[in-house]
C-alpha cells in the first residue's frame, strides 16, 4: 500500500491534499469537519490585520460557469480575506491545531505593505503553533484595490521585500501564494525566493466575469445592478495552473524551490498530474466547495490505487516526474509523425470527428464508405492534430498512432531519428546541431 | 376452465370509480419539467449527419432542435421542429421513437440509453403553443389560387398549412364533425390527454387562409370531379375506413366490435363510465389498434384482456415498445393463434372465441389442426383498416396495392390531384409520415400553381 503522506518544507501531512485558503477553512468548525473527512491540512482563510473587521457585500458573491447537467466548471467569487476578527481566528487556530496535531494548518496572511504590520502580526500567528505562514499576494479583487493581494504580487520587488520581513520576524516556513494575473509567472517566483521564501503556491484566482446577466446588462454575480471583476477558480484554470506550475519548475532559477499546487484540482488524477510537474503537495478549494469534504476520500483512495498500480511507493517517488518532459515547442521532434486511428467497434457514429475536421482542419476523416456512414482516416489527409480525439464523446474510441516508413500523407520516408526546429531547413535561424 | 363459463357474460358500464378513470387515462408520460428537458437536452451529442435527422420521416433537425433547448431557447426549438413538421406536438406524443429516431440515437448505440427525443420534441412545442402570441409562420402574399383538401386528418392539416404559408387559399372537406382525423379519434387517450388534438387544430389554423367544412364527405356530398372544377387543385387525404372482417360466423354478433370504431367513441365520449366493457376481453391482431384497444380496454376496467395475433412477437407492426406496454398493463400477448371460430350464446352474444395454433412453414403460415378457446366478452378486431377506394376509381384515380397510387411527390394518376396519408400506397399507416406526405403534396401543388 503506497504511502500518501508528505513532507513539505518539513511539514509532515498524512497526505498532499490540503485546503486551500477560502471559505472551506474560515473557521475551526469547517477546518474540524475537514480534518474529520481526511484532509491532510488546511491554509487557514487569510488573516487580516488588527482593527475592525473586514465588510463584505452583503449580496451574492459567487458566479459560475457550467457544463453539461450543470456540472460546475468554473467559479469565480468576490468575497474578500475573513471578515472574523484576528483574535477569534487565532484563538481557534491555536485549539484546533492543539486537537489535531497530525494535520497541518498554515495562516494565510494579508495585511499592509508596511514592515510594522507584518512586523505586528507575525509573533501573534507564531504564538498559536500554527504549522507555517502562506502569504496571500494573489486576491485580485477588493483587497487588491487597497494595495494588498495581487497589487503586491504583481510587483516582484514588493514580493521580495515582504518576504524578507516575513523571514525575519516569523522563524516557521514561509510559503508565498502567487497570483496568475501577471504576463510571466517565473519574476514574482524568482522574487519570493530571493526574499527567502521557503516556497511559492500558485495559482491563486484569475481576474473574471463569468457572465453578464442579460435582463440587466450588468456582470454576474450583480450586487444591486452593478458587478465587479471576481477571483476565477474551479476545474476551467487547472491547465493555467499546471503551465505556471511547470514554468516555475522548469526555470534554472527557481529549480528546486518547493511548490504548492492549486488551481481546478477535483480528482485523485488531477493531484497526481499536478505533483508530477513539481508540485509537493496540492491545495483543494472549489472542488470541496461543489461537493463537500468528502472528495477527499475519493482523492485519497484514488491516488493510493494508480501509485500501488504503477509500484510508487511514496509521493516523491513519482514528485516531479513529468517536469523535464516540459519543454519549448522548438525542441519537439519534428520526426515524430502520428495518424489518428478510430476504433470501429467503438465507435457510436455521431460524426463529431468527421465535421470537425471538414469544417475545420484536413478533411482527413470520411463520413461515408461504400455508400455507408462510417468514419475512416484517410491517412493521405490526416497531420496527426488530435482535434478529432478531443471531439471524440467516446474515451480511447480514437488515438493517434506513431507511424515509420512512408508517411502518405507527403509520400516521403520518415526519417527515425530526432530532429527539431532548430536544426530544420526551413528555420532561418537554423543551426547544424540540435538545440535540445 | 369449463365450456360452462362460456355461458356466462359480463359486459358492463362504470366498472371503476370516477377518479380511476381519470388517473387511468391521464398522460402516458408526464411532461417533461425544464430540468429535466435541460438536463436530458445537455446528452445529445450534436451528432453530424444525424442518425435520428434522418430517421425522421419529416427529417426534423433534432440536433439542432435539442442544441437550442439546452441553450435556454424552446421557441426557437419549436420553430426548427414545426419548420419540418407542424404537427410537431402530436407527433411528439404519437410517434413510435423507438423504431425511428431514438432507435438510431448514437445514445442508443453507446449505452442502451436515446436521447429521449420524443419527450424534448413535446417540451418544446408545447412551450411554444403556451406562450407564443402568434402563429410562427407568416403567409405569403396572396396568390389567388385556391386548393381544395379533403380530410381535416394529419395529412390535410400538414398540406393545408404548407399551402397557406404560401399564400395559397384552402379549403377542407372533412367528413366528421371534429377535425384532427386520428389525432382526434384514433390515437389512444393516454397519449393525448386534454384535448390536444383540437388544440393543435386550431394552432395550425391559426396561420389563416384555411376554411373547413366539417359534414362533407367524399362521395356523399363532394366528388372529386366538382372539386377539380372548381379548385385550382385537389389533395386527398381521407385515410382508411373500418377494419376488416376476419370472415367468421357470429362476426355481427352482441360483442363482436371494430376496434376503431370503440376507439373513435372512447375518444368522443365525456364520460369514460358509460362504455360497455366486458370481463374478458380477445384482441385478434398485433399492429398499434390491437395494443390500444387492448391497453384500453383494461384501462376501463376488464379484468382479463387478451390480444391473440397469428404470427410471432417479432411478426408484430407494434414496436416491442408497445408491446411490452401492454404488458404492463396486464395484457397478455398470446402469438401463433388465428382465429377460428366465434363462439356465441342462443341470444347472438358473443361468449368466447375459439383460437387456432399456427406455424410458419416455407414462408406460408398455416393453421396447425390443434385449438383453444378462450373466454370472451367482446371479441375486438383489429386486423387492419378497409380502403373504401370506389369513389376514387370511378373518378379515374389509378390503386395500387388497393390504395391510391401516388408518385414520389404526392401526384395521384389525375391531373390536378394529390393525395397522401394512409389512402395512399406504401403509406406507413404513421401519423408523422402522413405530415410528410401533406408536406411534400403542398409543395408539389406549390410548385404547380406557380409554375
Amino acid at each position: 500500500m503506497a504511502d500518501l503522506s508528505t513532507t513539505f518544507l518539513g511539514i509532515k501531512s498524512p497526505n498532499p491534499f490540503w485546503l486551500a485558503s477560502a471559505p472551506p477553512t474560515d473557521k475551526a468548525y469547517n477546518v474540524e469537519r475537514a480534518f474529520e473527512a481526511g484532509w491532510g491540512g488546511v491554509v487557514w482563510k487569510t488573516l487580516g490585520e488588527e482593527g475592525p473587521p473586514v465588510v463584505n457585500v452583503n449580496g451574492p458573491r459567487y458566479g459560475a460557469i457550467f457544463g453539461p447537467d450543470r456540472r460546475l466548471m468554473g467559479l469565480n467569487n468576490i468575497e474578500l480575506i475573513t471578515d472574523r476578527s484576528l483574535e477569534i481566528n487565532l484563538q481557534e487556530m491555536t485549539e484546533v491545531k492543539k486537537r489535531w496535531p497530525d494535520r497541518v494548518i498554515i495562516a494565510s496572511i494579508m495585511v499592509p505593505c508596511e514592515e510594522e504590520a507584518w512586523k505586528a502580526i507575525l509573533p501573534r500567528v507564531e504564538a498559536t503553533g500554527v504549522d507555517g505562514i502562506e502569504l496571500n499576494f494573489g486576491c485580485p479583487h477588493g483587497m487588491s484595490e487597497r494595495g494588498m493581494g495581487a497589487a503586491v504580487g504583481q510587483v516582484p520587488e514588493y514580493i521580495q521585500m515582504v518576504t524578507e520581513w516575513c523571514k525575519k520576524y516569523y522563524s516557521k516556513p514561509v510559503i508565498v501564494k502567487l497570483t496568475p494575473n501577471i504576463t510571466d509567472v517565473r519574476y514574482p517566483a524568482r522574487a519570493a525566493k530571493a526574499g527567502g521564501a521557503d516556497a511559492v503556491s500558485l495559482i491563486n484566482t484569475i481576474n473574471s466575469i463569468v457572465s453578464v446577466d442579460l435582463d440587466n446588462f450588468a456582470p454576474v454575480p450583480t450586487i444591486d445592478g452593478k458587478g465587479s471583476h471576481g477571483g476565477y477558480c474551479g476545474p476551467a484554470v487547472k491547465p493555467i495552473a499546471m503551465n505556471m506550475v511547470a514554468e516555475i519548475a522548469r526555470d534554472p532559477e527557481t529549480a528546486g524551490l518547493p511548490i504548492s499546487g492549486i488551481g481546478g484540482i477535483n480528482t485523485w488524477r488531477d493531484a497526481a498530474e499536478f505533483i508530477s510537474l513539481g508540485c509537493g503537495n496540492v491545495q483543494v478549494c472549489t472542488a470541496a466547495m461543489t461537493y463537500g469534504f468528502k472528495i477527499v476520500q475519493e482523492m485519497i483512495s484514488g491516488l493510493s490505487e494508480w501509485m500501488d498500480e504503477k509500484g510508487y511507493e511514496s509521493i516523491d517517488d513519482f514528485m516531479g516526474l513529468a517536469t523535464p518532459n516540459v519543454t519549448d515547442w522548438k525542441n519537439l521532434n519534428l520526426n515524430y509523425v502520428t495518424k489518428a486511428k478510430i476504433d470501429q467497434d467503438l465507435c457510436i457514429s455521431c460524426g463529431r470527428c468527421h465535421i470537425a475536421c471538414e469544417d475545420t482542419s484536413h478533411q482527413a476523416i470520411t463520413n461515408m464508405v461504400d455508400g455507408l456512414r462510417k468514419f475512416e482516416v484517410i491517412d493521405e489527409e490526416c497531420v496527426g492534430c488530435n482535434l478529432c480525439v478531443n471531439v471524440c464523446p467516446v474515451d480511447s474510441c480514437i488515438t493517434m498512432e506513431q507511424i515509420s516508413g512512408v508517411d502518405p500523407r507527403t509520400n516521403k520516408e520518415i526519417d527515425p531519428n530526432y530532429a527539431n526546429w532548430t536544426t530544420h531547413p526551413n528555420n532561418p535561424s537554423a543551426v547544424t546541431e540540435p538545440a535540445e | 376452465m369449463s365450456e360452462a363459463d362460456f355461458a356466462t357474460r359480463d359486459i358492463r358500464t362504470g366498472r371503476l370509480d370516477q377518479i380511476d378513470y381519470e388517473n387511468n387515462f391521464e398522460d402516458l408520460h408526464a411532461p417533461l419539467t425544464r430540468h429535466e428537458a435541460t438536463v436530458e437536452a445537455d446528452r445529445c451529442y450534436f451528432c453530424y449527419d444525424a442518425p435520428c435527422m434522418t430517421a425522421c420521416p419529416t427529417s426534423i433537425d433534432i440536433p439542432l432542435f435539442i442544441r437550442e433547448i439546452a441553450a435556454g431557447n424552446p421557441s426557437g426549438a419549436a420553430k426548427t421542429i414545426l419548420n419540418q413538421n407542424i404537427l410537431g406536438g402530436m407527433c411528439a406524443r404519437v410517434c413510435p421513437t423507438e423504431t425511428l429516431c431514438e432507435e438510431v440515437c448514437v445514445r442508443e448505440e453507446a449505452e442502451g440509453k436515446p436521447v429521449k427525443i420524443g419527450q424534448l420534441q413535446r417540451y418544446a412545442t408545447d412551450h411554444l403553443m403556451a406562450t407564443a402570441k402568434e402563429h410562427p409562420f407568416k403567409r405569403a402574399a396572396s396568390t389567388g389560387k385556391r386548393v381544395a383538401v379533403v380530410g381535416a386528418g394529419p395529412a390535410g392539416l400538414s398540406c393545408a398549412h404548407r399551402l397557406a404559408t404560401h399564400g395559397h387559399d384552402v379549403t377542407i372537406f372533412e367528413a366528421r364533425a371534429k377535425s384532427g382525423g386520428l389525432n382526434e379519434h384514433g390515437i389512444a387517450a393516454y397519449k393525448t390527454t386534454h384535448d390536444f388534438a383540437q388544440l393543435e387544430v386550431e394552432f395550425v389554423l391559426s396561420i389563416g387562409g384555411i376554411d373547413i367544412q366539417h359534414g362533407r364527405a367524399l362521395g356523399a356530398d363532394i366528388s372529386v370531379e366538382q372539386l377539380r372544377n372548381e379548385y385550382d387543385a385537389v389533395f386527398i387525404g381521407v385515410g382508411l375506413g373500418n377494419t376488416n372482417n376476419l370472415g367468421l360466423d357470429g362476426e355481427n354478433n352482441d360483442g363482436c366490435l371494430d376496434a376503431v370504431d370503440y376507439i373513435e367513441k372512447l375518444r368522443q365520449t365525456d364520460d369514460l363510465s358509460s362504455l360497455p366493457v366486458g370481463r374478458d376481453v380477445v384482441v385478434i391482431g398485433g399492429g398499434m389498434t390491437a395494443i390500444d384497444i387492448a391497453i384500453q380496454t383494461k384501462l376501463l376496467g376488464a379484468e382479463n384482456v387478451t390480444i391473440a395475433y397469428r404470427r410471432g412477437q417479432e411478426g408484430m407492426n407494434a414496436s416491442l415498445y408497445e408491446q411490452e406496454l401492454a404488458q404492463t398493463h396486464g395484457v397478455v400477448i398470446r402469438h401463433w393463434l388465428q382465429p377460428k371460430a366465434l363462439i356465441s350464446n342462443n341470444q347472438n352474444q358473443i361468449t368466447g372465441i375459439e383460437l387456432e395454433y399456427t406455424a410458419q412453414s416455407d414462408d406460408k403460415l398455416s393453421g396447425t389442426g390443434e385449438t383453444v378457446k378462450l373466454e370472451a366478452d367482446q371479441v375486438f378486431k383489429a386486423i387492419g383498416q378497409k380502403f373504401d377506394s370506389s369513389i376514387l376509381t370511378e373518378a379515374g384515380i389509378e390503386l395500387e396495392a388497393r390504395r391510391i397510387k401516388i408518385s414520389a411527390d404526392g401526384k395521384t394518376s389525375l391531373t390536378k390531384v394529390w393525395a397522401g396519408g394512409d389512402c395512399v400506397a406504401g403509406g406507413e399507416d404513421l401519423t408523422v409520415a402522413s405530415v410528410e406526405d401533406g408536406k411534400v403534396a403542398a409543395e408539389s401543388i406549390h410548385a404547380f400553381l406557380t409554375r
